[in-house]
């Protein structure tokens, strides 16, 4: 009896229990929906007895619960608690921010409100994504070892590289900068957390749900998933069901995006400090705000273009059938339009990170701030007229393409402001070379190699040429492996003190640098010259002129995996066992390291003002914030200069 | 050196010129290196020759910002890394320059509107149309390429290979049956997606006589990998043969394997060279042939003991049988239509007696 009521309480509450009952009921809902949908057309139903358990029936089923049993399972888990009970006029918790802050690991497996601790799921769940996705990576790479087939057949094959890019691109760099950032980013500003932490939280929740859809798609009816992550109609809606497990998921992981950028911006807006006006907000948070609008505006585009596949896919639209009236390259245009500027995407916050990292570590201000800041803009302007550069070969009207060449050519215009802005920034600092400027330094060059081979590309002619090849494969991963990845690992150094209240270990930090660096050139720096050889991308066999050469790039590919272990230990361990930190072991002056490690459950115990800018490395006696003692502020007349939050005056 | 306390303006500057010196030779290394290397397969068109310049071109102008990054990095590491004893030392606080700022923002703006320019040349060069071009029309489907040509009289000619004269313009009309393919020759260094539903068009003037792959640039599904062909540059005169004796049905596929392309050559066709040429051994293992392809089935056992009935139909109608284990729809239907009848038996006949 008491064992009885102990499980239905288990089931009301919001939480784990509830969520699993919730995800049987969403899909027997699935089930039911679509049978009496069936019923009422006249197709064949588990009524017809066994011959009506067909694939049709079931296929359907599928599809109807991929949609709805996430939906069930966020509401089982309790991410619309609040919103229910206001709704519907029930009493509320009264206390907002109940569930504020993670006294044992099981706290970091619930629906909380507290920023840090989603900064953290955020994080910790995008790296479990990104070592699944590596994984894939490293089967991808032991299949090209050698021509001809070894391990999988063309259908695992084409799943193995379309997973691994998709968990990368939406289930790591993209949710792991919003996990950095939402840690982070309330802190710079000075606030005691985002503006809508409920919304934060449901952000997180939509991710292990993207994700694991996106990895579950191996054991769907005929594979995973197999027409990469751009998904080209009509491929895309004539292949097996897998292909919906990816259709869904980025609708999840797109809309996890776009509620977490729209929370970063009104954040950003309104929740600045007195006396943070923009012009004295650290990079990163201009990074994150370039950022945000990118999402928010060409998000929605992808979304689009996943349900017109959807669509055509599940109910006969015929977006993408010529023979009536479909155009197969409008689903290029809509799906580029939101992934090119999704590269900015997962490059802006990365941006702002190495910014934060290279003024400290070279105890210097960042050179031309307002340039750094207006370079973002300008990139993310610039990100939105450059789409078609990825079509310069799909056929469509020709001289869209001279237009496309340009914009994408002057787009390195502002990337290269930043990049000899940091440079300048190095030159005569006093360079602490640990392991975040390490990461930091290995991806300004890094990525220099990554925007120089994209400048070739913005060339029409080369890229006639190397489209769909290898160099295209090399470009990518120099852009989002030596440029982002680099970024999030110096990051992730950078800030784990603050985050985790422990010191990692230095040596193994350097030596996994040192190990990543040489192994992640040695891996994609020869795709470069074979892809201009003539060795297309996407395919598991090829031609015996490249196989020396990808043998060798299988090996390093494979020493590149194992030295991610290294950081995976080293964090594991110092979070465990590591030494305390202290509340600001790089003598930061942004304002989250003036607040212990890690930081007072609401953030700060006293109201920081903003009284300078963030980067005033060798000035003497410079502050960025100053914490007035409790009670002070309703006395002291705010300084002219520090007029609130709200005008961007200097 | 670790013991000046302060750097000075003039040290500065005398940092400054030891960088520029070191940048300008390390640029000049990685410029020669860059040109040196072998990037490109054999130069068989005259857009080749164009878009090979511009990538040239393009190194002289890359490597150097690539390099100078670096050096800059490592000059910084090597004079600027913290010393024993500047635990607690600050750089200089330099907020900016604006005038650097003007520099490096419109110098790289400058170059990157001549190089635009200049590949706008280029472009404009290798897509220009020659009135006497020949018109090939190019079908992908899932997975194969079939080549349309028309003949003196005016009749579509299909071949699963495809032939060029050497020195005249082609007009290729690439379309799809299915799903997006791309028409891509490396030779040729030109590449256009076939997309269902419209016409695309590539002008390419072959200038070296061989034979060169044929490669499907864009995912197509699961023979995406094995979808290739041979694209065969010969002599005018042997180009014109080649096209009469497909149209009139007569001899083979591929010039009996001589090296030269004479095309045309009478007598009766090879079953082991139609077999190669047509792309089976991408898929089919057969010891015969040397070929290991592991798509579809191993025709050294599933074909042995079959009669030549069976192997006749498991060519025209693939999805008819399908072996255990393997995918249907995945080997092209047309081979039919593409192999002429001679050929045809040739390739029965062919593999009745080598999987036997």
């Amino acid at each position: 009896m008491m064992e009885r009521r102990r499980l239905t309480a288990k089931l009301r509450a919001p939480g784990w229990y509830r969520a699993g009952a919730y995800l049987v009921g969403g899909v027997l809902f699935a089930a039911a929906l679509v049978t009496v949908a069936r019923l009422a057309y006249g197709f064949s139903t588990p009524f017809d007895g066994a011959d009506g358990w067909d694939a049709n029936w079931q296929n359907a089923v599928l599809i109807v619960a991929l949609l709805a049993a996430p939906l069930f399972f966020l509401v089982g888990i309790g991410c619309f608690d609040y919103w229910f009970y206001w709704a519907s006029g029930r009493p509320t918790r009264p206390e907002d921010h109940s569930s504020h802050g993670a006294t044992s690991w099981r706290d970091y497996f619930r629906v909380n409100t507290d920023h840090k601790v989603i900064g953290i799921q955020y994080v910790v769940t995008s790296f479990f994504f990104m070592l699944v996705g590596g994984l894939l990576a490293m089967l991808v790479r032991a299949e090209l070892a050698a021509p001809g087939a070894q391990f999988v057949d063309p259908n695992a094959y084409n799943g193995l590289f379309s997973v691994h890019a998709s968990l990368m691109i939406f289930l790591f760099i993209i949710p792991v900068f919003a996990g950095l950032a939402n840690y982070v980013l309330p802190l710079m500003i000075g606030a005691p957390d985002m503006a809508f932490p409920r919304l934060n939280a449901l952000s997180f929740w939509m991710l292990p749900v993207a994700g694991t859809m996106m990895t579950a798609s191996f054991f769907a009816p005929g594979g995973s998933f197999a027409t990469g992550w751009t998904a080209y109609a009509p491929l895309s809606t004539s292949v097996p069901m897998g292909q919906l497990f990816f259709t869904i998921g980025v609708q999840f992981a797109g809309a996890s995006s776009i509620a977490t950028a729209l929370n970063f911006l009104v954040s950003i807006i309104t929740m600045r400090a007195p006396g943070m006006s923009f012009w004295r907000m650290p990079l990163l948070v201009w990074a994150n705000f370039s950022t945000s609008l990118l999402v928010v505006i060409a998000t929605p585009f992808v979304a689009a273009s996943q349900f017109f596949v959807l669509l055509d896919y599940a109910l006969g639209f015929n977006f993408f059938v010529p023979e009536r009236s479909g155009d197969v390259l409008m689903y290029q245009h809509v799906f580029w339009f939101y992934s090119h500027p999704a590269v900015y995407i997962m490059m802006l916050p990365g941006f702002g990170i190495v910014s934060e990292i290279l003024s400290v570590k070279a105890r210097k201000p960042i050179f031309g701030y307002r340039m750094m800041a207006f370079s973002l803009l300008a990139i993310v302007l610039l990100g939105f007229t450059v789409w078609a550069h990825h079509m310069f070969v799909s056929g469509m009207q020709a001289w869209i393409r001279i237009p496309m060449m340009v914009t994408t050519a002057i787009i390195a215009v502002p990337t290269g402001i930043k990049i000899f802005s940091w440079l300048a920034t190095l030159w005569r600092g006093v360079l602490h070379l640990d392991t975040p400027m390490l990461f930091a330094l290995g991806f300004l060059t890094m990525f220099t190699l990554g925007g120089i081979s994209g400048v070739m590309l913005a060339m029409l002619p080369v890229t006639i040429h190397v489209s769909d090849t290898y160099f295209i494969v090399a470009h990518i991963h120099y852009v989002l492996y030596g440029g982002s990845l680099f970024t999030i690992f110096a990051g992730v150094y950078y800030w784990f003190p603050k985050m985790t209240g422990r010191m990692f270990d230095d040596r193994l930090g350097r030596l996994h640098f040192w190990l990543t660096f040489v192994s992640f050139n040695l891996t994609f720096g020869p795709m470069h010259l074979i892809g201009v050889q003539g060795m297309p991308r996407r395919v598991a066999d090829y031609a015996d002129q490249f196989a020396t050469w990808n043998l060798f790039i299988s090996l390093a590919s494979f020493v590149l995996g194992l030295s991610t272990l290294i950081f995976v230990y080293n964090v594991v361990r110092a979070w465990r066992t590591g030494p305390r930190a202290e509340a600001n072991p790089w003598r930061s002056l942004t304002l989250e390291w003036q607040v212990t490690s890690p930081p007072p459950i609401f953030n700060f115990d006293r109201v920081p003002t903003v009284v300078g800018g963030p980067y005033e490395y060798g000035v003497p006696d410079a502050v960025h914030g100053i914490f007035r003692p409790a009670g002070e502020e309703a006395r002291t007349p705010q300084p002219s200069a520090v007029a609130g939050g709200d005008t961007s005056r200097e | 050196m670790g013991s000046e306390e302060i750097t000075t303006s003039a040290e500065s500057r005398s940092h400054l010129k030891e960088l520029l010196a070191i940048g300008l030779i390390a640029s000049v290394i990685g410029v020669v290196l860059g040109i040196a290397i072998d990037w490109f397969p054999t130069q068989a068109s005259e857009e080749a020759e164009r878009i090979d310049t511009l990538w040239d071109v393009l190194i002289v102008f890359s490597v150097p910002v690539f390099v100078l990054v670096v050096v800059v990095v490592l000059y910084c590491v090597w004079r600027y890394g913290m010393k024993p004893g500047e635990e607690l030392k600050d750089g200089p606080p330099i907020h900016g320059n604006t005038r650097l700022e003007i520099i490096w923002t419109a110098i790289p703006a400058i170059i990157l509107v001549a190089l635009c320019s200049y590949s706008y040349v280029v472009l404009t060069d290798i897509e220009e149309a020659d009135a006497r071009a020949l018109n090939v029309r190019v079908v992908g489907e899932q997975f194969t390429w079939t080549f349309y040509y028309k003949d003196a009289s005016g009749e579509e000619v299909a071949s699963p290979q495809l032939y060029v004269p050497r020195g005249r313009q082609v007009n290729f009309t690439v379309q799809s049956l299915d799903v997006i393919h791309d028409f891509w020759v490396p030779a040729f260094r030109m590449k256009i997606d076939a997309v269902p539903g419209v016409d695309t068009h590539l002008r390419v003037t072959p200038k070296t006589n061989g034979r060169y792959p044929v490669v499907c640039a864009e995912l197509c599904g699961l023979g995406h990998a094995v979808m290739r062909q041979t694209a065969h540059v010969v002599d005018p005169p042997a180009f014109e043969q080649w096209l009469e004796d497909r149209a009139s049905g007569a001899a083979d596929g591929g010039g009996g394997g001589g090296t030269d392309e004479a095309g045309g050559e009478a007598g009766a066709p090879d079953g082991q060279t139609i077999f190669t040429d047509a792309g089976c051994g991408g898929c089919h293992a057969l010891a015969d042939a040397g070929t290991t392809g592991g798509v579809g089935p191993d025709l050294d056992d599933s074909l042995a003991q079959r009669d030549e009935a069976f192997i006749e139909q498991g060519i025209v109608e693939p999805d008819a049988e399908i072996a255990e284990g393997y995918t249907p729809g995945l080997m092209p239907p047309n081979f039919g239509e593409t192999l002429q009848p001679a050929e045809l038996d040739a390739l029965v006949e062919y593999l009745a007696e080598v999987s036997g």
